[in-house]
């Protein structure tokens, strides 16, 4: 057996390569100076705190705080029953409302071991696809922005708006959807939502060839990321990253081909990993270029899933909802692709009552976000910036 | 997807948890409780606290486990036991498809629990969070401070005899 | 009173087509015995910059973002939103203005007071239309170049005084950049310098005149021009902080750089004086590359359409509009670029620009001198 000491890694220190090395002049004598950044910055994507010790321009060492958006969903989870905890669960990363929701129904039928009608389960991956997209485009969008890029932001918002149009025809919401629930669905798809969806993949193909031209291809963009934020994938599985941060690292792992929940086996789509020739693998440019390349194959799932989902006259999609929610004992952890990685639920029940005794979120930003004082390590100021952009982070999802 | 191929599935899943289980066992025949083989999610007891470490470790660096990654690290509070534990759910990404949860229990008061974070990195946060939330030490984690908490809080909010503290810094708290 | 209380001999004087006869008849206009003509003179260039920073300089760029960006823009206050920026302008003489407590006050104080000063001074040489020009120095120029450089002061003390390290981030990064692109641009302008061989604007302008309209530009009068023209044109977009080199004011890296602290009228005060010096470089470019004040179009046969466009108006419109191409070139880059590291921009002013400068430099002089 190893020893402790050795058996920790000792990449540690994750220096930006050639053209990105930052040179730290030793022989000057000079002051550290503690710069907060945060909570209140344009870059920390909401209410993230950085206490950075820099040395000039270089960071020397940044520490993590949160907190500042914790909500206390694990403490309000143990006061409700198990559907009103849906709700909570949409606010945690309210940029994927449907796809939290997914992940929590996906851990609570689980314990209650009910079969979910076919139909149900397509509309559940189609709504989960769709917003999908739509996160991702906020994140390509912010990102873009973080780098001081305006109009890539402003194209993934007017994209995102037709998705939250068709999420809102759906499900009554522009956000936080309340759509999927336990056992079904809340409504029925609308009349002609199949034909309106596919309108919309139909014009959104060319767009999400547009956001490439105008952003990932751009010569500054790449001078920017390349380099910048190195991960190798054993690090990052160390750290637990999953998602679109750790196939960045170039780690095939898609909880939607590794589980296989739902009509996700019956579907054929890439799980996308960089090919190292654009970007340099583990990089924030190659975590970019993943969430890139997953909006053109979620489009190709939806297309599958409308294309598969049987068709049914008068479909009542709560018809397997139970008239009471109360598992029987046991414990469970239930998880999902999220956007931005594994969202799981570990649940206790204790078979007596509506209320889970214990329901802890494992959300992958928090998870992802844990790497940050390891990858902020010598990096200049706008390099951090360009890193916390590429975690995309949601912080009512770390805070929860 | 069918019941059939669901229910296969999961046998699947807990076969390999068992082969885990049984190597493991095997390396710590004291340490180790039986594999519990609910369908959902099997799982095995660490009876020996002080050892959850170095089977940490074994879990992560054996060739035939390769549980490289922590999915998930959760307090969890069992008044009727007097005890706080962790529930770790282990895989192995890339090298084996199986995985595992463990249980780690201390006493309720004072309780002292190994820490792995020096193990796994992802479980530096997630035990400051149980740490925070339920009140057990670490033992060897290199920064335990509360962290979604703000520092001065009384209190862990999750246990199940928590009485919300009357006022922070002259604020009023809601119940 | 009648316009012939202020120009004394009007309508002659307004279709003059002698060098600076607005100016000179405005210099030697008393009232009273008082300068007011001197006044008119300064103040001349100080409305236009405001009306231009009201109506191109925050509309038209809001507005043209806008249309880069599928949106509308300001639509609510006035038709198609037009009078947005007086609503703005409004909200911003109501504000507070706020000095933080541990600021240093004189500084955080004459801050935006240099800053201002500064990029307006160049105002003074710079002709708008054959009639009308501040001061025409013979090292007008060499005025320009120099007293813009003022503004780096200023900056300094704004982000100094604020005391507030987000500002003193941008301050000196600001400073770092102005100083070392002030060297490419120079070396540039040099290259325009060297194929005039005079410092006068008007002389610049004088000497690119003729029948051909554009042909006669700088630009078009030698084949390597358009080195030190593009040299030029990035190292202005550097010089006043613009897109892709906003480094300084970055506002996802160091919340708004040195006017970080800044409100109300400072805060406008340091744009206006922003929105002057894009209108100064574009003005610079335009009169040492691009014919200044000289109608580009060309006599052809009997349409003389290089004569029917030149004359003192027109000259104040071709310059003004050559400016105004520039700041939306300037426009548009900002609106589609992302920003560049510090490190990076440092990189392209010393390794690139420079030595390309000095080439642009060597290959004019050559050109000058023995193929000319």
């Amino acid at each position: 057996m190893q020893e402790l000491g050795k058996a920790e890694h000792t990449s540690i220190r994750v220096t930006p390569q050639g053209e990105n090395r930052v040179i730290v002049e030793k022989d000057l004598s000079s002051e550290e100076m503690i710069l907060n950044m945060g909570p209140q910055h344009p870059s920390t994507h909401g209410v993230l705190r950085l206490e950075c010790k820099t040395d000039g321009e270089v960071v020397i060492e940044a520490e993590p705080y949160l907190g500042y958006l914790h909500r206390c969903f694990e403490k309000h989870a143990e006061m409700v029953d198990y559907p009103g905890i849906v709700p909570f669960v949409d606010r945690m990363d309210y940029l994927a409302s449907m796809n939290n929701d997914f992940a929590y129904c996906i851990a609570v039928e689980k314990l209650l071991d009910i079969e979910i009608p076919r139909r149900v389960e397509f509309m559940r991956v189609i709504v989960s696809e769709i917003n999908r997209i739509a996160s991702h485009l906020v994140a390509i969008g912010t990102y873009a922005i973080d780098l001081g890029a305006f109009t890539p932001f402003l194209f993934c918002f007017r994209d995102r708006e037709h998705m939250l149009n068709l999420l809102e025809w759906t499900s009554g919401a522009r956000m936080l959807y309340n759509y999927i629930l336990i056992g079904g669905v809340a409504y029925d798809f609308p009349k002609d939502f199949a034909r309106r969806t596919l309108e919309f993949v139909k014009y959104f193909r060319p767009k999400a060839l547009e956001l490439q031209k105008l952003l990932t291809e751009n010569e500054i963009f790449v001078k920017r990321t390349k380099g910048v934020g190195m991960m190798p994938a054993d690090v990052a599985i160390n750290y637990g990253w999953s998602g679109p941060m750790l196939r960045g690292s170039g780690v095939e792992w898609d909880l939607r081909r590794v589980d296989g929940y739902s009509v996700y086996p019956e579907l054929d789509f890439k799980v996308c990993v960089p090919d190292g020739k654009f970007s340099d693998i583990g990089d924030s440019l190659s975590r970019h270029v993943v969430r890139a390349l997953e909006i053109e194959e979620s489009l190709n799932i939806i297309e599958q899933c409308l294309d598969k989902m049987p068709e049914e006259e008068g479909f009542d999609p709560r018809s397997a909802i139970p008239k009471r929610i109360r598992p029987k004992a046991g414990e469970v952890y239930g998880r999902a692709e999220n956007p931005r990685g594994e969202l799981g639920f570990y649940i206790i029940s204790d078979g007596k009552s509506t209320k889970p005794l214990r329901c802890k979120a494992r959300s992958s930003c928090f998870v992802n976000l844990s790497a940050m004082k390891e990858l902020s390590l010598g990096q200049l100021i706008p390099d951090l910036v360009a890193i916390i952009g590429s975690i995309d982070i949601v912080l009512g999802e770390v805070d929860r | 997807m069918g019941e059939s191929q669901e229910s296969v599935s999961r046998s699947q899943e807990v076969e390999a948890a068992l082969a885990l289980w049984e190597i493991v066992h095997a390396a710590f025949p004291d340490a180790v409780s039986a594999l519990d083989e609910n369908p959902f999610m099997p799982f095995f007891e660490v009876q020996q606290t002080e050892r959850w470490r170095e089977i940490a470790l074994f879990l992560r660096d054996d060739p035939k486990l390769r549980c490289n990654y922590m999915a998930c690290l959760s307090g969890v509070d069992y008044p009727e036991e007097g005890k706080l534990g962790i529930v770790c759910n282990l895989e192995s990404v890339g090298v084996h498809a199986h995985k595992i949860a463990v249980k780690v229990y201390c006493d309720r008061e004072d309780g002292v629990i190994p820490s792995v974070a020096r193990v796994w990195k992802t479980a530096d946060w997630h035990e400051r969070e149980a740490f925070d939330m339920y009140g057990m030490t670490f033992s060897g984690h290199p920064d335990l401070r509360r962290i979604l908490c703000p520092e001065d809080w009384t209190g862990y909010p999750l246990r199940k005899d928590y009485v919300v503290q009357e006022s922070y810094h002259g604020i009023k708290v809601p119940n | 009173m009648s316009t012939g209380a202020f120009l004394p001999n009007s309508f002659p004087i307004v279709m003059s087509t002698s060098l600076n006869a607005w100016s000179d008849a405005l210099s030697e206009y008393f009232l009273f015995g008082l300068p007011v003509g001197l006044v008119i003179l300064a103040a001349l260039p100080l409305v236009f910059i405001a009306l231009y920073a009201l109506t191109y300089g925050v509309y038209g760029e809001r507005k043209i973002s806008a249309f880069m960006q599928d949106r509308l823009g300001p639509m609510e206050v006035g038709k198609w939103g037009i009078l947005q920026t007086l609503a703005d302008i409004l909200k911003l003489l109501q504000k507070e203005d706020i000095v933080n407590k541990s600021a240093d006050k004189f500084l955080f104080v004459i801050g935006p007071g240099v800053l201002f000063v500064g990029s307006f001074l160049a105002f003074a040489v710079l002709p708008f239309g054959p009639a009308f020009i501040g001061a025409d120095l013979n090292v007008g120029l060499f005025y320009a170049i120099g007293i813009v450089a003022l503004e780096v002061v200023g900056i300094l003390a704004a982000g100094w005084g604020s005391n507030n390290k987000w500002a003193l981030y941008g301050a000196i990064r600001s400073v770092a950049q102005i100083v070392s692109y002030e060297i490419p641009a120079a070396i540039a302008i040099l290259c325009g310098v060297m194929m005039a061989g005079t410092l006068s604007m008007q002389q610049f302008n004088i000497l690119q005149q003729g029948e051909y309209g554009f042909l006669h530009f700088f630009l078009f009068q030698n084949p390597i021009a358009w080195l030190p023209f593009l040299i030029y044109f990035i190292a202005s977009l550097a010089e006043t902080n613009r897109a892709p080199f906003d480094i300084p004011e970055a506002e996802s890296e160091l919340v708004a750089g040195y006017f970080t602290e800044y409100s109300g009228m400072k805060f406008a005060v340091i744009f206006l004086a922003e929105y002057a010096s894009m209108f100064m470089v574009s003005a610079i470019i335009s009169i040492v590359f691009l014919g200044g004040w000289n109608s580009p179009f060309p006599n052809i046969g009997p349409l003389l359409l290089n004569d029917w466009t030149t004359g003192p108006v027109w000259g104040a419109f071709w310059i003004i509009m050559k400016g105004f191409f520039f700041i939306f070139i300037q426009m548009w880059l900002r609106w589609t670029l992302p920003r560049l590291r510090v490190d990076q921009l440092m990189h392209v002013c010393w390794k690139v620009l420079t030595p390309f400068a000095f080439v642009a430099f060597v290959l004019t002089a050559i050109w000058e001198i023995y193929v000319k």
